[in-house]
This record gives C-alpha cells, structure tokens and sequence, in this order.
C-alpha cells in the first residue's frame, strides 16, 4: 500500500504529525508496536519548566535555554514554529478547551503535591494554578488507590504559599472491589455519579476555596463533566493529573486517533516494524510485522517518532550496546566508552543515557556523524531525537508536540 | 505454556495500557482485566491448580496483545492459562458442544427446518439454556439446510493459468453457503480457479474453550489437506477472518503447533480481502463496479485487526462508485466467537457490543459490512440491521448477483 507519509510511533509526536499531515489532504498511515506515551503521561502540553531553575516563561527562556544546550532539540526548532504548533494543537481540539501558551507557565499541583509548570493545559485542569496562592482543598475517592489528597495537601502546604486540606468522598461504585482511574473515570460519565459525589460534598466546602479532583472527571465528555460540577458546587474545580494509566491523556488519544480517521489517515497498532527499504539515500518503505507474514508499506515521507530508552525506539541490550531500533540510525549523547558508568550514586541526578538519541538537523531529519541527513525523506520527532532530558526539564509533550508538528511543516513544504 | 509466550512475560512493566483497552474488564466485574489474570498472575500459577477463574471471562480477542507497547503475549498468555484450568478441571459439556461446528453443522443441515424452528422456539430454547447453559436470547445462525462443500463439489470453476485455494471454513458450510458462492464468484472475476479441497473445523472454537488436544487434532487434519496447495504455490484465501487468523498465527502462538505443514499453510495464507486489495495494488483487480448508493458502516472485528494488515475491506469498498464507507471504531461485537452464547457471558457480551450497536444504529444505514460471520450475526442480533461481509457488496457492485441468478445468503 503506498502512502504520502508514514508515521512510525502513535505517541504524541507520531500522533500530531500524522494528523496535521492528513489535515493537508495526505494519505498517511500510523504503524506503532503498541500505543504509546499518551496513556501514562497527563495531557498538558508543558514546554520547558525547569532550566537552572524553575522557568516561569518558556518564551522568554528559551533563547537562553538553547544557547546554553546547541544540541537540545529545540534548539532545532524557532520560537515561531514552536508556537505555531501550540496555536494549531488548541484549535484542533477544541473539546479541551486548552488554555496558555508560551507566554507563561502556570504551576499545577500533582498527584504527589509539588507545583509542576505547564505551558498548555487543558481547561479542567486551568483552575489548579498555585501561582496566586489562595485556599485548595482536595477530594479524594473512596477506593481510587492512586490518588492520596492528604498526603497531596501536606506535601503542597510545605512547598508552595497555599492552603490546602482534603475531604475523602465516597459515591457508590456498584459493588465492584477494586475500581482504577478508567473505572471512576467511566463512572463519571454517568451524571448519576457526579451527582451522588456533589451531593456528599454540599456543606463540607469554605466559600472562597478552589476543589480539586483527580483527573477521573470522565472519558468522552470531560468537559462537560467539569462545567456541571464547577456550577453545582459553586466554585472553582480542576483536576489533578493522577498516576498512569492517565485518563487524561487517554482522552488525548482517543481524540486525535478519532480525528485522524476522520480526517481519512490510518491506524495500524500491534505491528512493529521489523525492516526497512532504502534506495540512494532515501527510505522507500518499512516493513511491519503482521500475522503470518511481514508487510512492506511505502511513501514517499517517513517520520520516526517510536519513542526513547523507555519506549524501545531507543534500544539498549544487557551489553551496554545502544542502537536506534528501527533504521539503525546514528547516534549522540552516547556516554563515552571509557566514561562515567551507566549508574549513578545519586538517584534522581541526570543519567549519562539520558541525551541518547538521534542527532536531527533543522527539518528534523537524523544526521550522520558529519550532520548530513542520512535519508532525505525521514524525519525524527519526540523522544527519538538526542538531547533532551524531558522529566528534569518538564519539557516531554512539549517536545512531542513541537517537534510532531515540525516534522509534518519539513514534509509539507517539501523540504528534501 | 510455550517458551514463546510464557518469555514475552518478563517484558511486562505493568504500565496497564492493556487494561485501559479491554473491552471486557470495562463492562464486568468479573474479569479484572488481561495484565491481572496474565502476565501477572501467571506467575503464581505453579504446579498444582489455581483457585482463580477468572482467565474464563477473558474472550480471546486480542485487544491487549495489540496495544502492548512491550511485545508482551497477553491474549496468548491467558489462552493458555485458561486451556490449563479446563484440563484440571474438566471441560463443560456444553463447551465441548458448541467448540465443534462441523459436528453440529453435519448433525443440522439434514434436518435443517426442525433444527431452525427448535432454535428459535422459545420453550426449548428455556430448556437448552437451563440444561446446557447456552443463553436462551443468544444469538444461534440458521442452518442453510445444505452445505457450501456440496454446491463447491458441483460448481465447475473455469480453467485458467492462475489458481486460488479457497478455505471457506464451518460458517460458510452450513449456515452462510451463499457467502461462499459469492467469494468464489468475485475470484473467478478477476480470472482464477477456485480450487475447493476437502476441509473441516480449524480448531478454533475448541481452542476459545480450552480443549487445546481437540484443536489440535482439527487443525493438523485441516493443514494436511492444505499443505500440498500450499507447497504447489497457490494462494489460500480466507472470508473467514477468524479462522484464517488461526492458520496464520494462532496455530503456532497459542496452541504451540509447530510443523511444515503449518509453516506451509501460514505462509499461503490470506484474508480475502487483503488477497484482493493485494490484487488491486498490483493492479490486477478488476474494477469494473457499477455505482452501489449505498451507506454502509464498516467495523472490523477483532481477529481481522490481529491479522495487523489495517483495513483492506475499506480501500475496497472506496472503489465502488457511491458506495460509502463508515469506519467505526467500537472495540469489539462481544460475541468472541462462542463466548457471547454462553449463559453466564451473554449479558457481558452485549454490554460489550453497546457501543458498536449504538454506532452501527446511528450510521442510520439498512446494513453494516463486517467481515466476521460470528459478529455480523451478533451486530445483527444487537441492531436489528443485517450485516454483510464485504465481498457481498463487491459482489453486488460487480454485478453478478444478476448474471448468476442467485442472491446469494
């Protein structure tokens, strides 16, 4: 089957190239081993929080940021490119409702009460910002073993200027014993639920206190169930990203996977590829594992977006030997053969692995050890490409989403 | 367990994303979900027997093996924890019955009419459900009262230099035989023999109920006569998705058959629409379609999407001027072959469908195109609107419904 472009990876990079190229009118198919990155990270877009210190705006930071890291992908990509993709993010999906920009980040809290700064966040989240300080108060779920707001508040209370208490709420859950994020997020879908939740908290808020929930405010209709409980309880609410699986994100994914069949783009998920087909300096097709048979699917683009060390586009063997999974492409950030060991005394200090990846020029296209492309027609997005360390830098959708973006910009200009 | 899919196991990091997709944890409590009784609780199941079931109400489909960012087996692990747990405990009689097809095909078709009015009278339906514990409301195919194999015996298939093997499966024998007469006809269209050899069940039910010894004994007969097609180099083109799924993969990944005869078969293997799409990108598939103003919504069962070759029905019905497609993308039908007849399943079975019923009802449309027999009969059951497999619009857009008399099933 021959396409315009195939996207290899359904994280959010793959996602969002695929669906701004299909947007333009392109026959595009996605080909991932499995689904990736959006079910167990939250759906806020955060571009860069933390530099040497905490970053309160990443437009203002970033010229600094890329001048001190030459080889961080951002530095890649210009401040316009990056906020076009943000602009075309929020209106794409405008079930989100998502606010900010580049501009500023707000601070949200997590799950485990520390201030994270985002850039972009979806609007049932937006009212969580510390920054202004204020009174929160935060309602735990009755059996939702993954969302503790007591130890949430404490930790808040130490690290940043607000009040913060919690309240445990128990709505009926139907007899069944053991109940996850997805299982409250499918319960609050039903308004019988949410109903049944407001109806324990009447009385037990302060006036001026903003309530946070886990972000289990249902699947499909989030929104929705956002907007009813900020009108029946008559305060502000938001959510707060929980531990993975990540409703929030899930809703990501569901979303841009509807959006893309709509948009006429296909989908193949349990197919790893397993090969690829290049000619003169140019790939003309990857081959996926199927049933039976491997299969080859062309086109005439390629962008790789099949994720990190943790999602197996970055390969390292129980030797140490590090490879790029599918192309075999050419690696940076490798630590030196005789340099510090892959293991650290400090646990949560940077990792000497953490920039391996693929070194990328400015159409995002990987590089040989000389910076020339190593096909024309391939490009690289998300945590594919060397030099980032997202989870110290609060950088990882931020990434995905400007370097998915870029890459679907390189293809349709025609850039080769 | 095989080495195969027992290993795929240590992969596992639990990130849960196979939970989050399961169509069957989402609706009951009584399957806590493909990581639960697979690749976690596979670890404590040692020599002796478990004291856990739940592995039952697992259908097989294979959602999590798909989605399993790692490579982990999951469907495939809890396939086998499953057959184990029967093996200890003794396969219902009921689960014995309904995993033989062609046993109750060969047992219906002579007496079609009384077995037709039996399955739809109400009192012995009450009956079969208490004493056999086959769901009274579950959806049971009408026996066609004679055999695709017969018609196939007698069908003179035109001589030409290229052949096609064509494995039509239990279905197509006794409940849809105008189906097969329809697939034959779309081959011979676009230039082939159609070579028909002698055929019986894949195995593929005894396999869903856990009877791995019964499935294989089926699926090494069936490869037997395949084989030497196979070796010839002729294609073996399949409408039933499910059950060409078995000779492609399943076989060897879930029931640990590894022999020539197999790697031959697997190798020759096609879904039919895929065999025809194949045609089209090389170019060699007749698309002499007159214009069908029809809207269909399409939903690809579970087993199609673990062939991993995408949707080829949809490029093919994008070919039939004003036909158009909906692409629906509900999980799953819930029947799961023989999963959904089952007393104790039924109901779970049709809270799974809701969400395709829901679609497949609003598309509005007077019929839906699925490429499975099993859940185009539970769509119909579920919606009320008649689900076709693709090649009957082919078939139609081709217009050999009119040169051949027949309408088909």
């Amino acid at each position: 089957m021959t396409h315009d472009t195939i996207v290899i990876g359904a994280g959010l990079a793959g996602l969002t190239a695929a669906l701004r190229l299909a947007d333009e009118g392109q026959r595009v198919l996605v080909v991932a081993r499995g689904v990736g990155s959006t079910h167990l990270a939250p759906a806020t877009i955060d571009v860069l929080g933390f530099a040497d210190e905490g970053v309160e705006s990443p437009e203002r930071a970033l010229q600094q940021f890329t001048d001190a890291h030459p080889s961080h992908p951002y530095a890649r990509l210009s401040a316009e490119l990056i906020a076009a993709g943000i602009d075309w993010f929020k209106a794409r999906l405008p079930a989100f409702g998502y606010r900010g920009g580049l501009e500023e980040n707000v601070l949200l809290p997590t799950a485990v009460g520390v201030a994270k700064p985002s850039a972009v966040v979806p609007e049932t989240m937006a009212r969580g910002d510390l920054r202004a300080g204020g009174r929160f108060v935060f309602v735990g779920l009755k059996g939702l073993k993954d969302f503790y707001p007591a130890y949430l508040a404490e930790n808040l209370g130490r690290v940043s200027a607000v009040s913060a208490r919690a309240i445990e709420v128990a709505p009926p859950l139907g007899g069944e014993a053991d109940v996850g994020s997805l299982g409250f997020a499918r319960r609050f879908e039903e308004p019988a639920f949410w109903d049944a939740v407001v109806g324990e908290l009447a009385g037990q808020l302060g006036p001026d206190e903003r309530v946070g929930f886990p972000a289990v405010l249902g699947i499909r209709n989030a929104g929705e169930v956002w907007r009813e409980l900020e009108t029946r309880l008559e305060r502000s609410v938001f959510e707060v990203a929980t531990l993975p699986p990540s409703v929030s994100g899930i809703r990501l994914f569901e979303a841009m996977t509807d959006a893309l069949r709509q948009a006429g783009g296909r989908i193949l998920i349990g197919s790893p590829v397993v090969g690829t087909e290049t000619e003169n300096g140019r790939v003309e097709g990857v081959v996926a594992q199927a049933a039976a048979r491997p299969t080859t699917h062309r086109a005439r683009s390629f962008v790789l977006a099949s994720g990190g060390l943790a999602a197996g586009g970055i390969h390292v063997d129980s030797y140490g030997k590090i490879r790029e999974a599918v192309f075999d492409l050419a690696l940076s950030g490798l630590p030196a053969a005789n340099g510090r060991p892959p293991f650290l005394p400090t646990y949560l200090e940077e990792h000497p692995l953490d920039r391996v990846g693929v070194p990328v020029d400015d159409l995002l296209r990987p590089t040989d050890a000389d910076g020339r492309p190593q096909y024309v027609n391939l490009h690289a997005a998300g945590a594919t490409i060397a030099g980032a360390v997202p989870w110290r830098e609060a950088s990882g959708n931020g990434l995905s989403l400007a370097t998915g973006y870029a890459a679907a910009e390189a293809i349709l200009k025609g850039h080769e | 367990m095989t080495d195969l899919v027992r290993d795929s196991l240590d992969h596992c990091v639990k990130c849960t994303i196979c939970e989050t997709f399961c169509p069957f944890s989402r609706v009951t409590p009584l399957f806590p979900g493909p990581k639960f009784v697979g690749p976690q609780a596979e670890r404590y199941r040692g020599p002796g027997s478990s004291p856990d079931a739940s592995v039952d109400y697992c259908s097989g489909c294979g959602i999590c093996t798909q989605v399993c960012p790692q490579d982990v087996k999951i469907a495939e692990i809890n396939s086998q924890a499953r057959a184990r747990m029967w093996e200890e405990r003794g396969i219902p009689l009921r689960n014995q019955l309904i995993a033989r097809p062609s046993v109750l095909g060969r047992l219906g078709t002579p007496v079609a009419p009384l077995a037709n009015w039996a399955l739809r009278e109400r009192l012995v339906r009450a009956l079969v459900h208490r004493l056999l514990g086959i769901h009274h409301k579950a959806p049971m195919p009408r026996f066609a009262g004679r055999t695709f194999q017969r018609w196939a015996r007698n069908h003179p298939s035109p001589t030409t230099d290229r052949s096609v093997v064509y494995f039509h499966a239990c279905g197509t024998n006794y409940y849809e035989p105008g189906v097969g007469e329809m697939v034959v006809a779309v081959l011979e269209h676009n230039g082939y023999r159609v070579v028909v050899p002698p055929q019986d069940c894949c195995g593929l039910p005894l396999q869903s109920n856990g009877n791995f010894d019964a499935a294989r004994k089926y699926l090494r007969r069936l490869v037997a006569n395949l084989a030497p097609h196979a070796r010839d180099g002729l294609p073996i083109v399949s409408n039933s998705t499910s059950c060409g799924l078995m000779l492609k993969r399943e076989a060897r990944e879930i029931l640990g058959v590894e022999d020539d005869d197999l790697k031959a078969v697997s190798e020759a293997t096609y879904d039919l629409c895929e065999f025809l799409l194949l045609l089209h990108e090389r170019g060699e598939l007749q698309t002499d379609f007159r214009p069908l103003p029809l809207t269909v919504p399409y939903h690809a069962p579970c087993q199609q999407r673990g062939h991993g070759i995408g949707k080829p029905a949809l490029d093919l019905l994008a070919l039939i001027p004003e036909l158009r497609a909906i692409e629906l993308d509900a999980d799953c039908c819930g029947i799961a072959g023989t999963y959904g007849l089952k007393k104790e399943k039924y109901e779970i079975s049709m809270a799974v469908g809701e969400r395709l019923f829901r679609d497949v009802t609003e598309a509005g449309a007077d019929l839906a195109a699925c490429d499975s027999e099993t859940c185009r009969w539970q769509i119909a059951h579920g919606t009320g609107v008649c689900a076709v497999h693709p090649v009957e619009l082919l078939y139609r857009a081709y217009g050999l419904d009119q040169r051949a008399g027949t309408n088909g099933g």
